[in-house]
C-alpha cells in the first residue's frame, strides 16, 4: 500500500496540523517506508484472537475503575490558568467562532 | 573531575557525588553530611557540566528549600532511606516547583499546578529534587536527539547519544550529576538509555507506578521507573514510587505496596550461599541472540550470563517467535494512542499559541505545527491514519491482536524459565545525528525492548561490561508480571560479584558543545 500526497494532506487536516509542501513530501516518504514494515503483520493469522488493550488482561479480565462521582478537588482556576496563552476575567480567550 | 567551589569543606564534598542513594542515605542518617550540603554540591556540579545537556531546568531556591525541610526532619530525629537524598526527574513528570516542557516547544515554560504521583511519593519520603532532565519530545525517540532543547551527550563519549527517551536521566546518573533519577518507559525508554550509559534501570509491570502527572504519550504502555547506579538504589526508589493510586489512575494496579529491597542478598529459594542462584532458570530467546545483534554486544551479554552460571543459574534456549512483529505492532499502537493524547494541545488552555492566526481551526493548525517537532508530527499523522475510518480494523485492531499473541508467547516461555535475559539493544550507543535522518533505523533498534513493553512485563537493564569503542553494554532481564523484587534480587546478585556498575566515565573535560536550556 502507498499513501498519496492528497491523503497526507487529508490526514494533516484531521490531525489539525499544517504541513508545508516539503513536510508533506517528507511525511509521505517516511510513512510509506514504515508501511513496508507493517506488511509482515498482515501475513499473521489472527482469526479469533481477542485484541489486548490493557496488558494485565492477559492474566485476568481488567475492568477499568470509576471513582464515585463526587466533587473532590478544590477550585484551582488560577493555578490552572497560570500557563494559559490568553485569559480574561477567568475565561480562556479564543478567536470568534460565531459571527 | 570536579573543581566547582562549594561552601563546604573539600574533604567531604569530594566524595559526595560519588556516593549512591544507599550510601548518601546512610551518611545523612548518621549526620555525616546534610541534605543542603549534598544539594549544593550537586547543583554546582550540574552547572559545571551543563554542556552535557542533561538538565532542562534547575531551580536552586526550590531545591535548597526542599533540602532545608529534609534537614529539619533529620534534625528532629526522623530517618528514612531517601530522607535528604537528591534526585532529578525526567521532564515528562509534572512538578509544581519546576517547569515541565516534556522536551517540547509546545510546553515551554509550562508550570503544573500539581506534582505527579511518583514525584509526590518520592518527596514525601524526603527526596530532594535537583531539577528536570532532558528527554526526547513527549518521550518519542531513542536517542534524546528529538528534544526541542538540544541533545544530551553520552558521558562515555560526548559525540554519541545517551539513548532515549530518558536520555537526560541516564546522563545525570552516569556523569554523577545525581545519584538517581526517574525515567519513563513506553517502548524501552528506561532500559535502553540505562544500557547506553552503563547504569541500572527498571521498568516495572504496567500499572505498578501511577501515571497521574506523567505527560501522556501512549497510555497503555507508559510506565515510570527508577534509574540509578545499582539494583539496590533502584529498589530503594521503586519502593517509594510504586503502589496503587486508584482514584487518580484508572489503570493503576491494586496490588499493595512492596518493599522491593526485601530479596536483595537473599539466595534463590532452596539455594545455598555458595551458589546463591542455584535453581534459577534463565531463558535466552533465540530471537535476541541472532545475526541482528552486534557481536560486541553479544560477547558482553554472554560474559555476564556466564557469571550467572557461576552463581548457580541454569541457562536454556527459549523462543519468542513473534519478536520481529513487536516493531510494527508497537509503531501502530503507540502513535495511535499518541495522536489521541496529543489532541489536547490546541493552543487554548495551555501550551504554545501561534502569534498570528485567523479562525479557530487556523489557530489549532498553526499552534500545533509551530510547536511540535518533526518526529512528533510524524507519529501524530501515522496514528491519525491507523485510527481513521476504514483502516482501524486492518491496523489498530490487528496490532492489538498481535500484542496478545506476543504476551501469550511470554507466558509460554515462563512455563520453562523463571526469567528471560538478553541484550537491551542490538548495538552500543551510536553517534549523535547518525539516525536522526532515518527514523526507521531507530525504530528497528528498539526490537529487544518492545516485546516486554507490549506485554506490560517488568524489564531491567544492568551494566554488563563494554563493547566497541569502550561503550557500555546492558544486560536485559525480563520477568513475569509483578516479579520486580525477583528481578532486582537477580540483578543485585550479579552486582555483588562484578564491578561493571561501579565504572565511571572518563573525566568530563573539556566541556562539550551543548545546547543550553
Amino acid at each position: 500500500m502507498s499513501l498519496s500526497l492528497q491523503e497526507i494532506e487529508r490526514l494533516a487536516r484531521l490531525a489539525r496540523l499544517r504541513l508545508t509542501p516539503e513536510q508533506a513530501l517528507d511525511a509521505q516518504q517516511r510513512l510509506n517506508g514504515f508501511f513496508t514494515l507493517v506488511e509482515q503483520m498482515q501475513a499473521v493469522d489472527t482469526t479469533g484472537v481477542e485484541p489486548l488493550a490493557h496488558p494485565a488482561a492477559v492474566l485476568q479480565p481488567v475492568a477499568l475503575r470509576l471513582r464515585p462521582d463526587v466533587a473532590s478537588e478544590p477550585n484551582q482556576r488560577e493555578a490552572n490558568q497560570r500557563s494559559a496563552p490568553a485569559v480574561q476575567d477567568g475565561l480562556y480567550l479564543v478567536p470568534r467562532v460565531i459571527e | 573531575m570536579n573543581t566547582a567551589p562549594t561552601a563546604s569543606p573539600p574533604t567531604s564534598t569530594l566524595e559526595l557525588h560519588q556516593m549512591g542513594v544507599a550510601e548518601l542515605g546512610a551518611a545523612l542518617s548518621a549526620r555525616q553530611t546534610s541534605a543542603t550540603e549534598v544539594a549544593r554540591h550537586l547543583l554546582a556540579r550540574a552547572h559545571a557540566h551543563s554542556g552535557l545537556g542533561a538538565y532542562l531546568a534547575l531551580n536552586e531556591e526550590a531545591t535548597l528549600a526542599q533540602a532545608a525541610a529534609a534537614d529539619a526532619r533529620l534534625a528532629a530525629g526522623e530517618r528514612g532511606p531517601l530522607l535528604g537524598v537528591p534526585l532529578a526527574h525526567k521532564d515528562v513528570l509534572v512538578t509544581r516547583d519546576f517547569p515541565t516542557s516534556a522536551g517540547s516547544k509546545m510546553l515551554q515554560g509550562y508550570r503544573s499546578p500539581f506534582d505527579a504521583t511518583v514525584v509526590a511519593r518520592l518527596a514525601a519520603e524526603g527526596a530532594v529534587t535537583l531539577g528536570k532532565l532532558n528527554c526526547d519530545e513527549f518521550a518519542m525517540g531513542s536517542g534524546n536527539d528529538q528534544s526541542a532543547y538540544g541533545p544530551a551527550h553520552n558521558p562515555w563519549d560526548v559525540a554519541r547519544v545517551p539513548g532515549g527517551s530518558s536520555g537526560g536521566s541516564a546522563v545525570a546518573v552516569a556523569a554523577r550529576l545525581a545519584p538517581a533519577a526517574t525515567g519513563t518507559d513506553t517502548g524501552g525508554s528506561i532500559r535502553q538509555p540505562a544500557s547506553f550509559c552503563g547504569i541500572t534501570g527498571i521498568k516495572p509491570s504496567y500499572g505498578r507506578c501511577s501515571r497521574y502527572g506523567l505527560v501522556a504519550y501512549a497510555s497503555s504502555l507508559d510506565q515510570a521507573g527508577p534509574m540509578a547506579r545499582s539494583a539496590l538504589d533502584c529498589a530503594l526508589l521503586l519502593t517509594a514510587m510504586a503502589g496503587p493510586d486508584l482514584d487518580r489512575d484508572s489503570t493503576s494496579l491494586e496490588h499493595p505496596p512492596e518493599d522491593y529491597t526485601r530479596l536483595l542478598g537473599q539466595p534463590w529459594p532452596g539455594a545455598s550461599a555458595a551458589r546463591p542462584l542455584q535453581g534459577l532458570r534463565i531463558g535466552l530467546p533465540r530471537e535476541f541472540f541472532g545475526p541482528g545483534c552486534d557481536a560486541d554486544v553479544l560477547a558482553a551479554v554472554r560474559a555476564a550470563l556466564s557469571e550467572y552460571e557461576r552463581l548457580g543459574a541454569t541457562l536454556l534456549d527459549i523462543d519468542l517467535p513473534r519478536t520481529e512483529l513487536a516493531i510494527p505492532a508497537y509503531y501502530i499502537i503507540a502513535p495511535a494512542e499518541a495522536s489521541s493524547n496529543l489532541s489536547r494541545y490546541d493552543g487554548v488552555r495551555y501550551g504554545h499559541r501561534a502569534a498570528e492566526h485567523g479562525d479557530l481551526l487556523d489557530l489549532y493548525q498553526r499552534s500545533r505545527s509551530e510547536a511540535f517537532g518533526p518526529e512528533v508530527q510524524r507519529r501524530i499523522l501515522l496514528g491519525t491514519y491507523v485510527l481513521s475510518h476504514g483502516y482501524y480494523d486492518a491496523y489498530y485492531l490487528k496490532a492489538q491482536q498481535i500484542r496478545r499473541l506476543i504476551a501469550q508467547d511470554f507466558q509460554s516461555a515462563f512455563s520453562h524459565c523463571d526469567l528471560i535475559a538478553g541484550p537491551v539493544a542490538p548495538s552500543v550507543a551510536w553517534a549523535i545525528g547518525a539516525k536522526t535522518a532515518d527514523p526507521l533505523s531507530a525504530y528497528l533498534a528498539d526490537i529487544y525492548t518492545l516485546p516486554a513493553s507490549l506485554a506490560g512485563l517488568p524489564g531491567l537493564s544492568l551494566p554488563a561490561g563494554f563493547g566497541a569503542g569502550r561503550m557500555p553494554v546492558g544486560l536485559q532481564l525480563i520477568g513475569n508480571y509483578l516479579s520486580e523484587a525477583r528481578l532486582l534480587q537477580v540483578a543485585h546478585q550479579l552486582q555483588l560479584v562484578s564491578d561493571w556498575h561501579t565504572r565511571t566515565p572518563p573525566p568530563l573535560t573539556p566541556p562539550c558543545p551543548g545546547t543550553r536550556p
